[in-house]
């Protein structure tokens, strides 16, 4: 399956506004720096889904779906995600 | 942190994420074993990369080298990903740098702890012959 190298990269300036409104006013992010973030969180959603995906797997689904990603941030541990993650629901 | 209002306007879960969806949905859908991604699970993965995109910086910054600092580097997120257990999954698309001199440096000094080793290996076999 080729996929055109940019396809899997995320919008530049969306990344860097998140990072931005992140960090302290005032503090600069190198460019350097940016795209390592970038690539970064690439590389986060493709763990996140095979993780979510080994949850679909177990329950006996193809489809993955809420329950998975949240098992899927419990097991990468980063639990502090669940909750705003379960307010976006709502 | 901006956050978002939580409303329930018929695109409420469209406006709760900046990230593009259709490109998190390639991103995911590249990954082998995965056949279909029902639309919750999609928005909740998107929201999911924003909190870390946050997260990785904030937690970069904070534990960067020196007080007062203004800006975010690479070594910085180098140095997380090689410290932090939680991001240690980044820690080969972020590795360290060294200065290409100190790496020969390493490459040769290897080499000639190897040498020596062999040295001496070939040393004992003709002190029992």
């Amino acid at each position: 399956m080729a996929e055109r190298p940019e396809d899997l990269n995320l919008p530049n300036a969306v990344i860097t506004r998140i990072i931005k409104e992140a960090l302290p006013d005032g503090v600069n992010i190198s460019k350097e720096a940016r795209s390592a973030i970038s690539r970064a969180a690439s590389v986060f959603v493709l763990y996140a889904t095979s993780c979510a995906n080994n949850f679909a797997m177990k329950g006996k689904r193809k489809t993955l779906n809420a329950s998975d990603v949240l098992s899927a941030m419990e097991e990468m541990e980063f639990q502090r995600f669940i909750t705003p993650l379960k307010e976006a629901l709502e | 942190m901006a956050d978002v209002a939580v409303g329930k306007d018929k695109c409420g879960e469209q406006r709760l994420v900046s990230l593009p969806l259709s490109r998190i949905r390639v991103i995911m859908k590249s990954s082998p074993e995965v056949s279909s991604i029902n639309q919750e699970a999609l928005v909740l993965t998107a929201k999911a990369t924003e909190l870390f995109v946050q997260y990785l910086a904030t937690y970069s910054y904070r534990h960067g080298s020196g007080k007062e600092r203004k800006a975010l580097t690479y070594s910085d997120l180098a140095n997380t990903a090689e410290e932090s257990e939680t991001f240690q999954f980044l820690a080969d698309i972020l590795p360290k740098k060294i200065l290409a001199s100190k790496y020969l440096k390493m490459l040769k000094e290897k080499r000639e702890d190897e040498e020596a080793n062999d040295g001496d290996k070939s040393d004992n076999d003709e002190a029992e012959s």
